[in-house]
């Protein structure tokens, strides 16, 4: 029974999708990014979306609602930022691999119960709870501390990146950076767990073990939470996707989906 | 573990040969189960079942899917203006959410586009075989089913396959049910039931006597207002006519807030009363007959312009009719009225005609199948009927929710055989459960469900199905 979602439907918001698909449609599924908090669709579509495409796969970003070129919503909660992941991923010619990075992974997470996705990956995955609240605060007091009373979380260059990405790059993403809704910051801490997944996608976890984010013991509960173990790739920062070495994890991710045995329809 | 068939024209070349009880022969397909029908109860059915790891073979009579929802099919009972009766959220699918930019109440044409994307994006028309209808189901023993088929209107030999289950979804709105009267016969007006009624134009300019209190019938009737040069509106009694929209928001979500809150059924009778005083007001001041029923006893009407119009006096709302004379239409209290064409809003009735009745324990023949969860059919564990439900919200997520338990109950079988037979038990014990508050007795209501209490019992049978 779900009759608080259905007497409370989530307000509809107009949401940003950014794309890029392969010239050639060769069968394959699409894939959707889900950006973590602060993030926008554009973290994607800086290097990602057009190296999926051109490996034959559509990409598409959403930027959750509030983030990016999205609507605003001040008042946002995880369903709401979940439910844009559910409508977007439906919108979708076909059954399409959820990819989340940092709490966008919760994102992804929660929405795995309302939508079966073909395959889902996580990246560098925040599911919150006081122990990544003490990593956080360890490593950016001044950023972290003042989220708790409802203002922006704040991530610094040094959480993000590794040294490797060069310094007027890193000033632009980190200028990007938004925020997520204060509501949506609370639930990190103090959401509840969620929904198991339905139609039983395979789910992939990387991350990297000098991620100043996530610790490396967060990333092996993560993935034990789906029965495997976390692929890691040593020496990138938080952001995987816009670090220097942004090419790595997304190969790993593309060949995890093409190679998977469970998955053999893919092509 | 059931392997996965891979779909493909049952080929005798390719599948072990069997022989059917006529001598005739039988292809074998193995695990796979068979799907009749790809409306919406169907397409929800071959997704699940293939998401849990069976093969399916879906047989479909038309060329589209949509069922009853695709305007193009002959048996479809959608007519031009035809929207949805309850909102969006209550509507979809639970794992395929409609768009959010569609309106609270969408058209049937974009229903239709729903289902069409649905069976897209979830790969489900290389399941579907289109134009063939199921002439015969059988049981073979060992619980599998011989089922016959050919191509739509009878051309073409027939064809016998045997699966491993089968999933009734063939509809329940497309048999006309037309009442009796004396002098029927006689009358030299024009009579066609809702399910020929397509299009407002065909009561343009006409007397028109709309025949039942149902959302179809009060659909009718409200065009009729605006089109035909009068309208009379027959109802067997005296109905709640709920509004669309109630303090600002879809009445139905209003409805099922009080549901989260577990607020009782008296407590929400009295507010509901309370609500449709204010809002609506005395239907009584219209001449329309007070309601004999408190509200949830009868399925739920939702039609804010009903009462509109007759208040505009383009509605006459008459009792039931008592008999036809060659020009006119006697009623119940003696008054005669003169239509030019008269729309039987009757509703319809399930058939199930390439099935024996008493498989579905529908001993009588009436069409009306003993089932449990008005899914699951006692004694015959691997066949399910899907969609057979008058539901006070929408159909498809129950429909969506009867899919999976079927699907969890038959790898059960395949996986721990021992808890699936504890569990057919159940379903012998089940058999004829309702799972509505008190309603009117009527073929209307064979199948009229709660909304919340048919899914928290699905939830429990799911739950005792998982349940070690």
């Amino acid at each position: 029974m779900r009759s608080w979602e259905w007497a409370r439907p989530v307000r509809p918001v107009r949401r940003e999708v950014l794309s890029a698909v392969p010239e050639l449609e060769e069968g394959r599924p699409p894939l959707l990014f889900v950006p973590g908090f602060g993030h926008g669709a554009w973290a994607y579509a800086e290097n990602w979306l057009g190296h999926v495409a051109a490996r034959g796969f559509g990409g598409y970003a959403v930027s959750l609602r509030g983030h990016g070129a999205s609507e605003p919503a001040p008042e946002a909660t995880l369903r709401a930022y979940a439910h844009d992941v559910v409508q977007v991923a439906a919108s979708l010619p076909r059954r399409a691999v959820l990819v989340g990075h940092g709490a966008g992974a919760l994102v992804v997470a929660h929405a795995m119960a309302r939508y079966p996705a073909r395959a889902a990956v996580l990246v560098a995955p925040v599911f919150g709870g006081w122990a990544t609240f003490g990593t956080a605060l360890r490593r950016n007091p001044l950023g972290t501390l003042p989220a708790v009373f409802g203002a922006g979380l704040r991530l610094n260059r040094r959480q993000l990146f590794s040294g490797e990405l060069p310094d007027a790059d890193a000033r632009r993403y980190t200028g990007r950076l938004g925020r997520a809704a204060r509501r949506a910051q609370w639930q990190l801490l103090t959401g509840a767990d969620p929904e198991p997944a339905v139609g039983d996608p395979p789910v992939l976890v990387l991350g990297s073990p000098d991620d100043r984010v996530v610790p490396a013991a967060a990333l092996t509960r993560a993935a034990r939470r789906y029965g495997s173990a976390p692929l890691l790739f040593p020496g990138m920062g938080h952001d995987l996707m816009l670090d220097a070495r942004w090419r790595e994890p997304i190969d790993a991710i593309l060949d995890w989906l093409v190679k998977d045995p469970a998955r053999d329809d893919l092509g | 573990m059931p392997t996965s068939t891979e779909p493909g024209r049952p080929d005798p070349e390719t599948t072990t040969l069997a022989r059917g009880h006529d001598g005739r022969p039988v292809s074998d397909r193995g695990d796979t189960v068979c799907v009749i029908g790809a409306g919406a109860s169907g397409l929800t059915a071959v997704k699940n079942l293939a998401e849990h790891g069976f093969g399916v073979d879906c047989y479909e009579r038309e060329t589209g899917v949509g069922g009853a929802w695709n305007w193009r099919h002959d048996r479809s009972p959608v007519y031009a203006s035809t929207h949805l009766i309850s909102s969006r959220p209550f509507t979809q699918f639970p794992d395929f959410p409609m768009p959010d930019h569609w309106p609270d109440y969408p058209h049937h044409s974009q229903l239709l586009s729903y289902f069409e994307r649905y069976a897209d994006h979830f790969d489900l028309r290389r399941h579907i075989w289109f134009g063939t209808e199921v002439v015969r189901v059988e049981p073979v023993g060992d619980d599998r089913w011989d089922v016959t088929t050919r191509s739509t209107g009878g051309y073409g030999p027939e064809r016998t396959s045997r699966y491993a289950a089968v999933v009734i979804a063939n509809g329940h709105n497309w048999s006309p049910k037309l009442p009796r009267y004396e002098g029927l016969e006689q009358f030299r007006g024009e009579v066609m039931h809702a399910a020929s009624y397509k299009d407002s134009a065909q009561l343009r300019g006409k007397r028109v006597l709309v025949v039942g209190a149902g959302n179809t019938g009060c659909d009718i009737a409200v065009e009729a207002a605006q089109q035909a040069s009068r309208c009379w509106h027959s109802t067997r009694r005296g109905y709640w006519y709920a509004p669309k929209y109630v303090f600002g928001r879809p009445a139905d979500q209003v409805n099922d807030l009080l549901l989260a809150l577990r607020v009782p059924l008296r407590v929400r009778q009295w507010l509901y009363h309370r609500t449709l005083r204010l809002t609506v007001g005395d239907l009584t001041r219209f001449g329309l007959p007070k309601p004999d029923h408190r509200v949830y006893e009868t399925h739920p009407i939702a039609n804010s312009l009903l009462v509109y119009h007759v208040g505009h006096g383009a509605i006459t709302p008459v009792p039931d009719i008592e008999r036809f004379h060659p020009h006119s239409v006697e009623l119940t209290d003696g008054r005669h009225v003169d239509p030019e064409l008269v729309v039987f809003a009757t509703g319809y009735l399930p058939r199930f005609e390439f099935l024996d009745g008493k498989l579905l324990g529908d001993d009588e023949g009436v069409g009306r199948p003993r089932l449990w969860l008005n899914a699951l059919v006692p004694d015959h564990p691997t066949l399910a009927v899907t969609g057979l439900l008058q539901p006070d919200s929408g159909i498809f997520t129950l429909a969506h929710w009867q899919a999976v338990l079927f699907a969890r109950l038959l790898r059960l079988r395949v996986s721990r055989p021992e808890r699936a037979a504890a569990f057919a038990a159940r379903v012998r014990a089940g058999a004829g459960e309702r799972y509505s508050g008190q309603v009117k007795d009527s073929t209307r209501h064979w199948f009229e469900v709660g909304h919340a209490d048919y899914l928290r019992a699905l939830e429990r049978a799911l739950r005792e199905l998982e349940s070690k």
